[in-house]
């Protein structure tokens, strides 16, 4: 039976000082998180656990198993479980663990509430305007990443992922996409294409995820017991803002693993040249582009997602039972169904789609090349965090986008963790004793309870320490000292 | 023709006809719903275009 997919989303945010185009990005993205309001403990994040040069394929990269010391400048984690960091040139939010798809979605748009009020927190006390942007391009061949992890059993072979997922990521890209005016990276010239990070993409398998990025990301770092869990690390995605879209893209990807790992994809439908299909699908709107298949003969993108949807939909009948699967296939089906038809009808489903819906509108209103720096400002515009200024955000709030969540319920999942996952545990710590907190990890958190020694609490299973296992005793505990006493430690 | 080919054509031949009639009306209504759309983004656009573009630079990430 298939490891359960826990589920967890990364976010580099794009960031601009107005007024002041030579800002230090690492310094402003520092302001950014250091000015969170929000509910959170900022402390050390430990790197003794984490390797992100090991390898999936055996082996070893020693050069990043350094700390990255820029990192270590601002760093928090929060009362939902997630993280709030800078990487490098960006402020990142890594949301805690989710178990199902529906919740990966619900605390992926949780961050950009928190970007958002980091953002006005930011430029009320420097007294200049950070704006933040949910995208993964600025237009000039520069990339940043949104990337997706899924919980694997190390039982399985990391050559079954390579040999059965490529296809997958490369076809997902007709619904994942945020949209994209132009070509970077000296790709073949369009107009517009359907993702932000196609153009990035110039391996089939890597460890890199800055340069020759690889549609399977290598990286062996499973957060987790090792013996037990590998971590797909899925760099091949956009950001996006839909909240449908988010659910379909993580809810159709964990269903894909799942099967893989349970032996139920009966063909791997290898393409010809991955990396090339890669770009292919993204700048093909017709969705009409014949791929050429490695056996002979060409299938298009969409044939490609329906031979998963069709698979995927009896594997989750006979060996998934958790309706939220259900949810996913039915979703899958609509969306797939009208970019046949139409894909013009998603303008309410997917960020591509209502984008280029604005900018066609544009087009013709006041009759603009697509070159014209308005579009390029309308697209990028449309990933502005700012309710008042993102236009993706002023369509959902006019009712113009289908939605999964309220504003009160991505509100509250800004403060409260996930349930059934170890971000429960994280992120309650959080909230109970924040002062004890000194260092944390994504496998474990450390206290400082006024002993001779620091207190080390392990998180090795991503399920565990879920509401059900530690809820009374987090509750019930007066102090941190009395926490780690309870828990045996 | 497998089932779901056939229920994917037959939701497909579904979904034409029955929008068939309702198709005009529906298409003149979306687009009085784009040109509101429209004029409401010009409100908050971004005031110099070109140079917002321009001063959008980020370094790589990941």
């Amino acid at each position: 039976m298939a490891q359960h997919k826990v589920i967890g989303t990364e976010t580099e945010y794009g960031i601009v000082v107005r007024g002041d185009p030579s800002f230090n990005p690492a310094i402003a993205s520092s302001l950014v998180v250091n000015s969170y309001p929000g509910a959170r403990v900022r402390l050390q994040w430990s790197f003794e656990e984490e390797s992100p040069g090991r390898d999936a394929r055996g082996m070893g990269h020693d050069a990043y198993g350094m700390p990255d010391p820029e990192s270590a400048v601002a760093n928090s984690v929060l009362a939902n479980g997630a993280r709030l960091y800078v990487d490098h040139a960006h402020p990142e939010y890594s949301a805690p663990e989710a178990y199902d798809p529906l919740e990966a979605a619900l605390y992926d748009k949780a961050g950009e509430r928190v970007m958002h009020r980091a953002a006005v927190a930011a430029s009320a006390s420097s007294g200049r305007q950070v704006s933040l942007y949910k995208n993964n391009s600025d237009g000039k061949g520069n990339s940043y990443g949104a990337h997706e992890n899924y919980l694997l059993s190390r039982d399985t072979p990391f050559t079954d992922v390579i040999r059965y997922a490529t296809t997958f990521m490369v076809t997902r890209q007709i619904f994942t996409g945020s949209g994209k005016v132009g070509r970077e990276n000296d790709r073949p010239d369009v107009d517009y294409q359907i993702t932000q990070r196609a153009d990035f993409f110039e391996e089939e398998v890597g460890l890199e995820t800055t340069l020759k990025r690889p549609i399977i990301n290598t990286r062996d770092e499973p957060h987790g017991d090792p013996s037990r869990y590998r971590r797909l690390h899925v760099i091949i995605g956009d950001a996006n803002l839909s909240e449908v879209q988010i659910f379909l893209k993580v809810g159709t990807t964990a269903l894909m693993l799942a099967a893989l790992e349970d032996g139920a994809l009966p063909d791997p439908l290898d393409l010809r040249d991955p990396v090339t299909a890669c770009w292919q699908v993204s700048h093909d709107l017709s969705m009409k582009e014949p791929l050429d298949l490695d056996e002979g003969g060409t299938a298009t993108a969409l044939e490609l997602q329906w031979r998963y949807h069709e698979w995927l939909s009896k594997y989750a009948e006979a060996e998934l039972d958790d309706p939220v699967w259900k949810q996913v296939l039915d979703e899958w089906e609509r969306v797939l169904t009208l970019l046949e038809a139409d894909p013009m009808r998603l303008a309410d489903t997917l960020d591509w789609v209502a984008k280029k819906r604005i900018l066609d509108g544009y087009r013709e209103r006041d009759g603009l090349a697509w070159t014209d720096p308005k579009l390029k400002a309308l697209s990028l515009q449309y990933h502005d965090v700012d309710p008042a200024k993102g236009l993706y955000q002023r369509l959902a709030a006019r009712g113009s986008f289908r939605r999964l969540f309220t504003d009160d319920q991505i509100e509250e999942a800004t403060v409260e963790p996930p349930t059934r996952t170890r971000a429960y545990f994280r992120g309650r710590c959080v909230s109970r004793f924040p002062d004890s907190l000194v260092a944390a990890n994504w496998d474990s958190l450390v206290f400082d309870v006024g002993e001779a020694t620091l207190k080390r609490v392990p998180m090795m299973e991503p399920l565990r320490g879920d509401a059900e296992r530690v809820a009374e005793l987090i509750d019930a505990a007066e102090d941190a000292a009395q926490l780690i006493e309870r828990l045996g430690g | 023709m497998s089932d779901r080919e056939r229920a994917q054509s037959r939701r497909r031949e579904e979904s034409e006809s029955s929008e068939e009639t309702a198709k005009r009306t529906e298409s003149e209504a979306d687009l009085e719903a784009l040109d509101e759309l429209l004029d409401e983004i010009d409100e908050v656009l971004e005031e110099n275009a070109e140079e917002f573009v321009k001063n959008y630079v980020q370094k790589g990430g990941e």
